[in-house]
């Protein structure tokens, strides 16, 4: 643990010799504060997509409509993989809050593993719409809809990197306060990429086979 | 120098995220799935005949289990961080509804009103 840490000796004006020890003296969670203030900017920018989408949803120029491109089944099973790697990424929690470096390591790399399948499941789906010529400059609904859940596969796409990332840290130093911190900070990310797709399934999703 | 190093030592004071715990993960586990199943059910059932009312049930889902994974997921109360994870919540709530209804209802009352022939 106390590898992260470096001691600096340093002699002010008076002659008294100071000793800063870095990454002391911060505000208690500063780091994770910071993090959910980038999460709700985020969520900002899903907020115009969303409101994009909404007012865009029926400028269908004569194209495909949504009920008759979209498989919910195939919305149902990537959202089940979505559900199961937040439950999964709980359990890494669970694990690392006992200290156990393997037990988290497993459950990171399972969620990581669900996150792939969703991103596969997604894959599939945009090539298949592209292939149906329903691509996103067919019309304004079909602009808006890549634009959001593209948006969204993103976002799963950088959780995926940084969880591979995260996985060769604590790999390398172990469960030390600054990877502890990136795991929490991770699990915001992930668990807030879930209350979005929450938001995509229904207004997306849901409410556009009906019409 | 090296009387300093137990510094090193007692450092980290608690920095720790919110605690976890497995009830609270399967809880919201439980809650999320049958929050998600009962929507999906709904629209591909066909189960109501008016659509308004699937729209205003299925919202009503959405909201719910978006507030669930606040709470059993993201570890969202009144005291974290001193309040402020909830104070950026609730400013970034605000600026969502505004975003997002008004968007709607200016885009519609411009169809409505200026579309010629419509």
């Amino acid at each position: 643990m106390s590898t992260t840490v470096s001691t600096t000796v340093s002699t002010n004006e008076t002659g008294k010799r100071e000793f800063l020890v870095t990454g002391e003296h911060h505000v208690a969670n500063g780091t994770l504060l910071g993090f959910w203030l980038y999460l709700m900017s985020d969520c900002l920018i899903f907020a115009a997509l969303f409101a994009t989408y909404g007012v865009l949803s029926s400028a269908y120029a004569g194209g495909p409509t949504g009920a008759e491109l979209f498989d919910l089944p195939l919305v149902a099973l990537n959202t089940t993989f979505l559900l199961l790697s937040s439950i999964t990424y709980g359990f890494a929690m669970l694990q690392m809050q006992q200290k156990k470096v393997k037990g988290t390591m497993t459950w990171l790399m399972i969620t990581g593993f669900l996150g792939l399948c969703f991103l596969a499941v997604e894959l599939y789906e945009f090539q298949h719409m592209i292939h149906l010529g329903a691509g996103p400059q067919r019309s304004a609904f079909l602009s808006a809809f890549f634009a959001l859940v593209g948006t969204h596969g993103l976002h799963v796409t950088f959780g995926c990197i940084w969880l591979v990332t995260l996985l060769v840290q604590i790999n390398k130093h172990g469960l030390n306060t600054a990877n502890r911190r990136r795991v929490y900070c991770l699990s915001m990310f992930w668990h807030f990429l879930d209350v979005v797709w929450i938001g995509v399934f229904t207004f997306v999703y849901l409410m556009g086979s009906m019409s | 120098m090296s009387d300093h190093h137990s510094h090193n030592d007692h450092d980290h004071h608690e920095e720790e995220g919110p605690h976890a715990s497995f009830s609270g993960y399967m809880i919201g586990f439980l809650a999320s799935v049958f929050l998600t199943a009962i929507p999906f059910w709904l629209v591909m059932g066909d189960v109501f005949t008016s659509q308004n009312v699937t729209v205003m049930v299925i919202l009503a889902f959405a909201v719910v289990q978006i507030v669930v994974h606040m709470v059993y997921f993201l570890h969202m109360n009144f005291h974290s961080e001193g309040g402020w994870n909830m104070l950026a919540l609730i400013f970034t709530a605000v600026l969502l509804f505004i975003t997002l209804f008004g968007s709607l209802w200016v885009m519609y009352h411009m169809n409505a009103n200026m579309m010629p022939g419509m």
